[in-house]
């Protein structure tokens, strides 16, 4: 796989700083996902030359656009990239038609040429009836649709989409998800997505690169970030319970002076990480099976889904915290309610263990 | 089981219709409601704009409208204000717009000061801002001599010298009202016209200016009934002289002291022109965005 982005980007202001090493193959889609302030929108607008550089290098498709250390800054139109932005920012006094002919007719198109292929690429996305509506008059899902048109109108060999997907409604998302999925299948260059939602990161993309306070945590296939997270923030995205310690045998031993029990021996620093649903809740200590049994307190019960998200504090140790999910008449039977104390119990073989490097 | 439900519901939807209702009618009568301690110097205020007019168009011997009106000097003095005007508001197009945009720019060093000294022929009289054009540009200026010495030519006197001092008093209002469209436009739509591959000049041309048309046109119609009325930087710096440079405000001043009666009708047709402009100028480019 040829390389059709290689960065090296560090960006550096007061008390934020960013550094972030990337590659994006030819036909690969990228997902770079983090919470808010992570410095995901600053890397996109590093990429796009929207915002200096002041370490590192940027080569896209093949062609150096940002070299801090040889002064070298292009400016963002003499870059061969496509951006869309979280609101679109399609121009409100243009066509939609001359919305994506604009990028073909200021890179030398002549009009009619430029037109043309923007006719084209509005049929692609299935809207060409909409060609000569104004953007203020057309919907979310459709305004979305034109500016991923507009974006690959230049024929970058980058694209880099901004949140695509966090702008439309619940029942707009899953379509335009699916759709943005098969236009990113046809298009033959780089592709970084910048999001927050893990599930679009996974529909999306085949790799993910998980940011937090400007430093790359975790990357790998959603798969593997999915089962193996490695950071709290991680954990919480994919709805993992996750803990750290050092294996001992057939126990991990937890920093704050817990222990885990485990089906199998492990050595070394491991991260350990279960389902919710793996986790059982008791009023009276059980006996039996071997498991992994805490005592702790319930700090909050949240509607999640069709069952009830358990967050029960003090547990394994004083200072963690793990998630149960139980059905709403168990919360019922059992009379939980935030406060109350209980027993935790987790099965040895519902746990997975990974090391940490 | 499903009735009793929905009743309630119907119950509390008509209850909330009343609450929603008897809360907008609170709401409209007490805004309505002015109070006399503003109502009166509000009316004051109006009429004290009002009232001049009035008093021109009731007070102009109308019976020697057409004499006045139709006399050489009249319409000389028309002609040369619209042109000079208008020739004025294009260079203050030309040269106000980019400095407005630079001014706009984020982390401009200077800014505050800049703009400071952009309102300046704001406030200074505009007699002042005369006799300064004229240290610059007179005969014997800074910039005059070399010029007069170089090519014979000196702009005081001159139809030139009466849209210099329009442009000068005239220019502040376009520079303020386009940085402040500027300013409360989105300028990232400038970032994305970047991305398709547009350069700055592009991105200025075709996505900025059309985005703040509106405030350049009330700019430049605030700039261009500035210019129309300019008389202390005119007569202090271009003279008096028929043809050149006697604009209408000088014809007006110039008849009041000989026959004020013709000095009421110069100003009520100065008055039309300048209402029948905006008027114009309202419809056509206002209403367009």
């Amino acid at each position: 796989m040829v390389a059709e982005l290689s960065a090296d980007l560090g960006v550096h202001r007061g008390d934020f700083s960013l550094d972030l090493d990337l590659e994006i193959g030819t036909g690969e889609v990228v997902a770079l996902l983090g919470p808010n302030g992570a410095g995901k929108s600053t890397a996109l607008r590093a990429l796009a030359g929207l915002l200096q550089i002041t370490s590192g290098k940027i080569t896209v498709g093949g062609q150096v656009v940002a070299d801090a250390a040889a002064g070298i800054h292009r400016p963002p139109h003499e870059r061969p990239l496509g951006v869309v932005f979280q609101d679109y920012l399609l121009f409100p006094h243009m066509t939609v038609l001359d919305n994506v002919a604009f990028g073909p007719l200021v890179s030398g198109s002549d009009k009619r040429e430029a037109r043309r292929r923007a006719a084209l690429l509005l049929a692609r996305v299935g809207i060409a009836d909409l060609a000569q509506s104004k953007p203020p008059a057309i919907s979310g899902g459709q305004a979305q649709r034109v500016a991923l048109a507009r974006a690959l109108a230049t024929e970058p060999r980058l694209l880099l989409l901004d949140e695509p997907l966090a702008a439309l409604d619940a029942k707009t998302h899953l379509l335009v998800r699916t759709e943005v999925r098969r236009h990113l299948a046809d298009f033959s260059g780089a592709t970084l997505l910048v999001t927050h939602d893990p599930i679009d990161a996974s529909v999306l993309a085949d790799r993910l690169i998980v940011l937090e306070h400007g430093r790359v945590v975790q990357q790998g296939t959603p798969l593997q970030v999915a089962r193996q997270p490695r950071t709290d923030y991680v954990a919480r995205l994919v709805g993992l319970n996750l803990l750290a310690g050092s294996g001992c045998g057939h126990r991990v031993l937890l920093p704050g002076g817990g222990a885990v029990e485990l089906a199998e021996p492990v050595s070394g620093d491991v991260y350990i990480a279960f389902r919710p649903a793996a986790v059982s809740l008791f009023v009276h200590r059980p006996d039996g099976s071997p498991r992994n049994v805490w005592a702790g307190r319930i700090a909050t019960l949240e509607p999640h889904g069709e069952g009830v998200r358990v967050e029960v504090g003090e547990v394994p140790d004083r200072s963690s915290t793990i998630l149960a999910e139980i059905t709403p008449s168990a919360v019922g039977d059992l009379d939980l309610r935030p406060g109350s104390e209980i027993w935790v119990a987790v099965k040895a073989s519902d746990i997975a263990v990974y090391p940490t490097d | 089981m499903p009735s009793p439900e929905s009743e309630p519901t119907l119950v509390g939807a008509q209850a909330a219709e009343k609450r929603a209702a008897g809360v907008g009618a609170t709401e409209r009568s007490w805004q309505s409601r002015v109070p006399l301690l503003l109502a009166v110097p509000a009316a004051v205020a109006l009429l004290f704009l009002i009232l001049p007019l009035v008093g021109l168009v009731i007070r102009a011997p109308w019976t020697d409208a057409a004499t006045v009106l139709t006399g050489a000097g009249a319409l000389q003095a028309l002609q040369l204000s619209l042109i000079t005007a208008t020739v004025s508001v294009i260079i203050v197009l030309l040269i106000g717009v980019p400095l407005a945009w630079i001014l706009a720019r984020p982390g401009l060093p200077g800014a505050a000061l800049l703009r400071a000294l952009i309102t300046i022929p704001l406030v200074l009289p505009p007699v002042v801002g005369g006799v300064a054009l004229f240290t610059v540009l007179g005969r014997a200026g800074l910039l005059g001599r070399p010029l007069y010495r170089l090519t014979g030519f000196a702009f005081p006197f001159t139809p030139y010298a009466v849209i210099l001092a329009q442009v000068f008093v005239a220019l502040p209002f376009l520079v303020l009202s386009v940085e402040g469209a500027l300013r409360a436009s989105d300028r990232r739509y400038e970032e994305a016209a970047a991305t398709l591959g547009a350069p700055p000049v592009t991105v200025f041309r075709r996505i900025t200016l059309p985005l703040i048309g509106p405030g350049i046109a009330a700019g430049a119609v605030l700039a261009w009934a500035r210019a129309l009325g300019e008389f202390g930087a005119t007569i202090t710096f271009a003279g008096n002289f028929p043809g050149t440079t006697r604009t209408m405000p000088l014809e007006v001043y110039l008849a009041l002291e000989t026959d004020p009666g013709s000095a009421l009708l110069l100003s009520v047709l100065l008055l039309a022109v300048s209402v029948a402009v905006l008027v114009l100028l309202r419809e056509r480019w206002m209403n367009r965005w």
